[in-house]
Order: structure tokens, then sequence, then C-alpha cells
């Protein structure tokens, strides 16, 4: 695998508000936020919930499992620093949770297919440690 | 749903010759050029315009878009606006157009867009999620997204790489009958779109549209006022707008998208049924866009256009149902936001019968779809010949 890490690439463009998305994702927990009015996990961070707009809303580890809506193979990409890690591959990834996120997933060993079962893990992009995603380990999932 | 009376009209067209490159040159400039064809072509003066409408990211102008488009025009408009809608920003100036006539606003209304590309070509200036949460992944904009979208629909319906890569070539054939186009004098099958380079699988460079300098404007007034110009007025029939999401993550749907309830709405509108439209002036920034707005027309089930289209004789002017004959985007180029209102220019081109050599037999109606990021803004518009 190509040493993701070295690459000259923009990372997150945080703010206050969606800081502890990637401080935590970094120490290796995924979190997003929940409303506590509605019920609903939802993705990217807002300040009401979209869903019923209360204002309700708190952080939660999610467990960090989902599936692969969509893929690509990127050859040829909009920022030059990406061209080093070409081909590489970004998806969507739904969680158990419900809210859809677009990630960078790494597979080893075989090709990807929508409906592969994903796996969060940090990996360092650029010199930061971003929420990416991989084929589990064992089919043993923590209940 | 209430009916649209055809109350107003397009009465004047103008369109710039894409080029890959331009130097030196302001988008002003090439705004007001584009703009000068259109109230010529429209037989009018520029005492006559009182509405105007524009689109965002003028080149040099990132903000009093309009009312620096007005002072430079020499205009005082009692209606201006930016119409902010990617790709579909062309066909919703024109319904916005003739709501801003109906309400009494203004009577004749400039819709214009363009762009230059002098180097270098700016990065993007997004400082909110479209820009936070996606590019430190390695996606790359448009490409990426679209690239997902057909992966999608690829996988649900067992479409081929071929199935898609006949809009490319469909493209580039039509180009050959357009002197303008930035592909004229260069046709490609569908062996030479797959063996073109893959960008984002699955979508092959030919798949993806040109970027080119260029601008379009259309005039838009009363049904009135459009019988005293020079060209047979062509109405607004119907218009349908719908905005589900920007980023492709927040997609709702990946094999559907907002121009299904848009298309619906326009068609509604003007009492037709999409059978009854002869010419689809359909948005093309990739051939999925095609694939996907064929599908949402109605004209036949998911994952069935490629035999849809292969059943229709192709996309060009001697099909059943003839699509861009201007090349659309893929084979014309893509002049930044001008992009989509190509697709409503060659409409009335059609319905007036001067489309030259590309002409259709008889095309009395056309159907002009606009989408813009990533399958998310959505305008169609039904247009039909006055009577």
């Amino acid at each position: 695998m190509k040493d993701l890490s070295q690459l000259d690439v923009p990372g997150p463009t945080k703010t206050p508000l969606t800081a502890p998305f990637w401080e935590n994702a970094a120490e290796g927990k995924l979190t997003i936020q929940k409303c506590g009015s509605c019920g609903e996990h939802f993705f990217y961070p807002r300040p009401l919930c979209p869903n019923c707009w209360s204002s309700d809303v708190a952080w939660t580890e999610v467990r960090g499992f989902g599936r692969l809506k969509s893929y690509s193979q990127i050859w040829k990409p909009g920022h030059p620093g990406w061209l080093p890690a070409t081909p590489y591959l970004v998806g969507l990834v739904e969680l158990d949770e419900g809210p859809t996120l677009l990630s960078h997933i790494l597979v080893e060993g075989h090709e990807a297919k929508i409906g592969d079962r994903l796996e969060f893990i940090p990996q360092n992009i650029g010199g930061q440690m971003l929420p990416c995603f991989k084929n589990p380990d064992n089919k043993e999932e923590p209940a | 749903m209430r009916h649209l009376s055809p109350r107003t009209a397009i009465s004047g067209i103008g369109e710039l010759k894409p080029v890959r490159r331009t130097e030196g040159v302001t988008t002003l400039e090439l705004l007001m050029q584009v703009s000068a064809l259109a109230l010529q072509d429209a037989g009018i003066g520029s005492d006559q315009v009182d509405g105007l409408l524009v689109g965002p990211q003028v080149g040099e102008t990132p903000q009093h878009v309009p009312a620096m488009v007005s002072e430079y025009f020499g205009l005082q408009p009692t209606m201006s606006n930016m119409v902010d809608l990617g790709g579909a920003s062309g066909p919703g100036m024109i319904w916005r157009a003739a709501a801003a006539i109906a309400a009494g606003q203004c009577e004749t209304v400039l819709c214009v867009l363009g762009n230059h590309r002098n180097t270098p070509a700016p990065r993007s200036p997004n400082r909110n999620p479209a820009r936070e949460f996606d590019p430190p992944f390695g996606a790359s904009g448009a490409n990426t997204s679209y690239a997902l979208l057909m992966q999608a629909h690829m996988d649900a319906f067992g479409c081929t790489a071929e199935d898609y890569a006949i809009i490319a070539a469909g493209a580039r054939s039509n180009a050959q009958l357009n002197p303008d186009a930035i592909f004229y004098g260069q046709p490609a099958d569908v062996e030479e779109v797959l063996a073109s380079p893959m960008v984002a699988s699955p979508l092959h460079l030919f798949e993806i549209v040109m970027p080119v300098a260029g601008g379009d404007a259309v005039v838009v007034t009363t049904a009135e006022n459009a019988k005293e110009g020079p060209h047979r007025p062509v109405h607004l029939l119907g218009a349908g707008e719908k905005i589900t999401h920007r980023v492709v993550s927040q997609a709702p749907n990946l094999t559907s998208g907002p121009l299904k309830p848009a298309m619906a709405r326009a068609l509604s509108q003007s009492g037709l049924g999409i059978e009854q439209i002869k010419f689809l002036s359909l948005y093309d920034c990739y051939t999925i866009m095609v694939a996907t707005t064929i599908e949402d027309a109605g004209l036949c089930g998911p994952g069935q256009f490629a035999n849809w289209l292969r059943d229709n004789g192709g996309m060009g002017p001697e099909a059943n149902q003839p699509i861009n004959t201007h090349g659309g985007q893929l084979g014309f180029g893509q002049p930044d936001l001008a992009g989509g209102m190509t697709h409503v220019v060659e409409a009335v081109r059609q319905i007036r019968g001067n489309a030259g050599e590309r002409q259709i037999a008889g095309c009395e109606t056309a159907l002009v779809t606009g989408n813009g990021a990533t399958m998310s803004e959505a305008v169609a518009l039904v247009l039909g010949g006055a009577q």
C-alpha cells in the first residue's frame, strides 16, 4: 500500500462545531450527532437536527460498521497532491445507524463490491488521522 | 396542478462559439457580447430590457453581480437577480423570468450566463460541508460524485460500460452537424469512448464534458411582445423544479434524481405527455446523467435506457425523439454555467425551424432539463412553438 501519510493534500476545514467528529475519529472513536427528540442519527454536524429541527442534539459514539453504497477508483484526481496515491478508492459508506458519509476505502486482497461490509479505521492521510473504512478483520462483530 | 398559460415566450437567443482557453478576456465582456447577439436576434434594443437574470461566479465579480452586470450593460432593470442552481441555472432563469413578468414587475427579461477560462483556473472557494467532508478523503468534485452515481446505477440494474458509451458516441455524432461544437470534426464511436482514459471508474474521459469558455443568452418576454419579433415565438408551456441535496453522500437516491418530479410537474403544467414531446434537450454533464434522465422521464423502466435508445434510433435528428442535436455538452463543450443554457438555445432553434443541417422535421415541442451539483438541483421546461 502507498504511504498516504506522506501526501501533500488538503485536510478538513474544521470549525468549533465539527471538531469533535475529527478529533474523536483520530483517537479511534467514530462519533456523529444524534437527536434526543426524534431519535435520528445524522451526519454531517449541525447545530439543530435536520430532521425535526430540535436543538436537543448530542455527540454519540457509533459502532463503526457500515455498508458500501457505491465506490469509484480515482485515476485522475482533482487535487494534484493525490497523484502519488492513484489509483485509489473512495466510496459512500452507509453506517448501520443510518447516515451516509463519503470516505477513503482501504481494500486489500480483493475487489470492492457494492454491499461490502466495512469497518471504521483511523488512517493517516497527509499527516492527519482521518476516519477511513476497510473490510472487517473477521466476521465476528461486537454485539 | 395549475396549468401554465402561454403568457410568456422566448423571443431571442445568443450563443458564443466555445473555446478551450481565453487570455485576458473578462467574463463581463463575454456576457455583453452574447447578450447583444440575443437582443439582435429578438429585434429589440437594450432600452426594452427591464429585467436581468445572471449567474453566480461571474469571473471577476464575486458579489453584487446583478448590479455590476446591469451597470456594465447600461441597464437599469426593475427586476434583477442571480440564479444559483449550477447546471440548472439556465432553465431556472426561464421560468423565473416568466414568473416575474406574470407578477407585473417587468416585461422583457435578459437571461445570461457565461465565463472566461483564463489561466490559472481558480480553486474552489467553498468553506462549508461540501469542502470539509469530501476532499480530505481524495474525492475530486463532480467527477467523483457522478462516478459514484454511475457505479450505483450499473450495479443496481446490470447495465454495461457499452450502454453508457452509446450516449457519448451519440453526442459526438450530433456534434458533427454543429460547426460551433468543440468536438466538430472529432467523432468518437463506442469503442473509442471506452478506449479513452479512465478518469474515475466507471467514467471514461469521453463520458465527461470538456470545460470551455463561452456564453449563452435568452430573451424572455410577453407572448404579445414576442409576436412583434422576427422569429416564431417559443412559448413556455410548463416548468418544474426540485432540489434535494448538495453533496453526493446526502443524496436520497443514487439511481433516480430530482428531475423526476421536476419533469412530471413541467409536463403536467403543459398538458402534454412525454410521448408528445418531439425534441429531448437533456442536460448531459456525464453519460450517466442522460441515462438517469431518460428513465426518470418515464420513457422506459429503470436500467432500460440503452434498449430505449436503440429502439429510438439513436440520438440524431432522424431519431424518433432526437436528443441534444447541438452535440449536447458532451459534444459542444461545457461553457461553465452556460452549458445548461445551450439546451434551451438549441430547443428554441429546433422549434423555430432554423437549426440548419440538423433540423428535426416537424419539431413543435421540446423538453429541456437542467441539472446541478451532484444530481441534486433540477429544472425542467416544456417549450412549444406559437401556433
